[in-house]
């Protein structure tokens, strides 16, 4: 059977029946920008930040269904621009102070505001008012830097069999919860070995007393830019790097 | 103790008659500041103020912050001293992670740290911000007064307080990842040692800067000779003096005990724990300026107050631990003639000697193998509360803690090198404005003068004036009734 390709900014990457373009994209070392996502877990589309155009449409890329010859805009100014904007949205959204985060050089966010060259946030800040929970022995909760990924829902719920964390409120009001009836998580049987304690893009679900112990030089993306990591791996292995 | 503390705080005369002129602000970078002046008929001066009047707040938005965070949160009060607010707040936090007594590498890498950082801010202050002044005087053409002035006229200073700048921060960065607001100290130790090419590639260089030290010692010294009444006199104001000497009694920027002398240089108090520092230290509120009034307990607001910073260390510790300093120390010493130095230009000039510290010590630490050690954290019984006091290059600083069983702070309390100068920075400048301002007519460059003896406590309010080679600075003239007659904007 011929193998099926799409075209992602005219360059064609094979994938097989059922993958979606970000499946296809990451198995060909094709970055496409994405804060929810995570090949571990079914995808659910919620960041919108690997908005794609495909044949003409715009479209989630992690959700979308790969089809035979379909063309899709990734890297382009007019995407990056509404990328920009999105992640401009989640930074004034929440409290998302890089200078004193221990996730600063380590976080998905951050890393994908310095990709996509986000300068300011460029819309007013909310600062919202979210107290820590610093209940459990092992881990913090800094709700503050909350961008709703629920990557921690799914990875306690399918992963963990736990349930520790959901999602509450709707529309603006909507904001992470922990599963107990004190609401601390201290009183849930989640553990520093749980799933859930290792998928936080950002700096919400933290170790505690680790903070800053990984020198700056060492971080996940001081060495390299988070499109680069994706894209320098495919480079090395054909010998352009 | 000065005979006549606060003469000119408050105006003896109804202030409504009085005019007053604000200047407003001094300095926008490192906090604001503002001096007011209230004159009477007669152009005499009435009353004399600095407020600091910015309110920060660190030590309400670090409640309720984990613990580990404080060290990289607290270094943003500053953009030129930060690793002196890391520091402490590490040193403050070794405590509570129960490190009492660092590994000989945390504690070498952090004092390396230090060092580096007391070199550059002593050379950003003397030759940036502070040598336009002394070079081509106070109210010198202010278009000129600047570092690109400087370069102009002494291309070989401005040179070497660049380059002398730019070694500091590299040893910071080295030592805490970037020049500016890194992370190389944490609670218990610090997160990165020394390899064997990043102490080659100092030490390269630190002879040289060695010998730019000592040259900048000697240029201070020809400034203070060419004009021995107005370095000796300018703003001059008696008071006690504070400072961390080390546990032999030798001139620490890192470590110690806690010394007080009197005016006249007697000991007050000496081999005080800094964990007992509240037990000296009281704090005055007035109700014109943010800023709190340091005070020595046991003598009260009126004799308690004190100087810190350069000229107080110099002269309160028993020795320099380095050949070449401990010599311009002595020298400076017998400057005194058997009395304590009092006078804000000498802070130049004890600034220099322990820049020269500075230097000399970078090179003994980085001939040591310890920098590129392997243990680099420690720790033991937890504790629920830290003091963390260091010598900034602005004089002592205190940074305490207290954090809950849930590892978060509930109670930050930090008293900062201008905090401590707060008194004798206002007696300086009321003095100033006697002598010079009595009865003229306002210019730039008579209002330079009160800057200039800010300047030698404080680098922190002065620091646009110079560096962009503007000064940022608007007074107003007005009548008792708001009326504005006169204004001057000091932009060249």
């Amino acid at each position: 059977m011929r193998a099926q390709y799409i075209l992602v900014d005219g360059l064609p990457i094979p994938f097989e029946e059922g993958q979606t373009i970000m499946q296809a994209a990451m198995v060909a070392e094709v970055f496409i920008p994405h804060l929810c996502h995570h090949p571990e877990f079914k995808p659910q589309g919620s960041c919108k930040l690997c908005t794609v155009k495909a044949n003409g449409r715009y479209v989630s890329a992690c959700t979308m269904p790969a089809k035979d010859g379909m063309e899709v805009e990734n890297n382009s100014p007019d995407l990056n621009d509404k990328r920009r904007t999105m992640l401009q949205m989640l930074f004034v959204e929440g409290n998302h102070f890089c200078p004193s985060c221990e996730q600063s050089g380590n976080c998905r966010l951050q890393a994908l505001a310095y990709e996509l060259e986000m300068l300011t946030p460029h819309f007013n800040q909310f600062y919202p008012d979210r107290p820590l929970d610093a209940s459990h022995p092992e881990v913090l909760l800094d709700f503050n830097r909350c961008i709703l990924c629920e990557l921690c829902v799914r990875a306690s719920r399918d992963v963990d069999g736990k349930n520790v964390f959901a999602l509450s409120g709707r529309g603006i009001g909507k904001h992470l919860i922990v599963n107990a009836e004190s609401g601390r998580l201290a009183d849930t049987a989640f553990s520093l070995a749980d799933k859930a304690a290792h998928v936080c893009p950002v700096g919400v679900i933290l170790e505690k007393r680790r903070g800053f112990a990984i020198p700056i030089g060492r971080r996940r993306y001081d060495l390299e830019p988070i499109g680069m990591q994706v894209e320098g791996q495919a480079r090395r292995r054909s010998g352009e790097l | 103790m000065d005979s006549m503390p606060f003469a000119l705080e408050t105006a003896a005369a109804d202030s409504s008659t009085l005019r007053r002129v604000a200047i407003d602000p001094l300095s926008r970078v490192e906090g604001h500041g503002k001096v007011t002046l209230l004159l009477d008929e007669d152009d005499q001066v009435q009353q004399v103020r600095l407020h600091i009047v910015e309110f920060r707040g660190f030590e309400k938005f670090i409640q309720g912050r984990p613990y580990w965070e404080v060290p990289v949160m607290v270094q943003r009060l500053c953009g030129i001293c930060p690793v002196s607010h890391h520091l402490a707040a590490a040193k403050a936090l070794d405590h509570v992670v129960g490190a009492d007594r660092l590994t000989a590498s945390a504690e070498k890498l952090r004092r390396l740290m230090h060092y580096g950082q007391i070199l550059q801010s002593h050379a950003l202050h003397f030759f940036h911000l502070s040598s336009p002044d002394l070079l081509f005087g106070f109210d010198s053409e202010p278009g000129r007064r600047n570092i690109v002035g400087v370069a102009a006229a002494y291309p070989d200073v401005a040179r070497q307080g660049v380059l002398l700048r730019k070694f500091g921060q590299e040893v910071i960065r080295l030592t805490a990842g970037k020049r500016v607001h890194g992370t190389g100290a944490i609670p218990g130790g610090v997160n990165r040692a020394l390899t064997r090419d990043e102490r080659d590639e100092l030490l390269a260089e630190i002879y040289t800067i060695i010998g730019w030290s000592r040259q900048a010692v000697q240029l201070v010294k020809r400034l203070h000779a060419a004009d021995p009444e107005l370095y000796d006199s300018f703003g001059t104001c008696r008071s006690n003096i504070l400072s961390l000497v080390g546990v032999d009694g030798t001139l620490d920027f890192y470590d110690g005990h806690l010394r007080a002398r009197d005016a006249d240089g007697s000991i007050i108090v000496d081999g005080l724990p800094v964990e007992n520092y509240h037990q000296l230290i009281h704090e005055e509120v007035k109700p014109w300026s943010y800023m709190k009034f340091p005070f020595l307990a046991a003598l009260g607001p009126q004799q308690g107050w004190y100087k810190v910073g350069p000229l107080a260390r110099v002269q309160n510790c028993n020795s320099i631990p380095t050949p070449l300093a401990e010599a311009e120390r002595r020298e400076f010493i017998d400057h005194g003639q058997g009395k304590l130095i009092h006078a804000p230009l000498a802070y130049h000039w004890a600034r220099m000697i322990e820049m020269l510290l500075a230097a000399e010590t970078i090179k003994d630490l980085l001939h040591d193998d310890d920098l590129s050690g392997t243990e680099l954290t420690t720790g033991g019984t937890r504790h629920h509360e830290g003091v963390g006091v260091i010598e900034a290059p602005r004089g002592t600083l205190i940074h305490h803690y207290r954090v809950d069983d849930d590892d978060l702070v509930t109670t930050c309390n930090l008293i900062v090198s201008t905090t401590h100068n707060n008194q004798p920075m206002n007696e300086a400048i009321r003095r100033v404005a006697l002598r010079y301002l009595n009865g003229r007519q306002l210019s730039e460059g008579v209002l330079n003068h009160i800057e200039v003896a800010i300047r030698a406590f404080d680098p922190c309010l002065s620091c646009a004036t110079h560096a962009l080679g503007k000064m940022p600075l608007q007074v107003e003239l007005q009548d008792a009734a708001g009326q504005v007659l006169q204004r001057l904007r000091t932009v060249p």
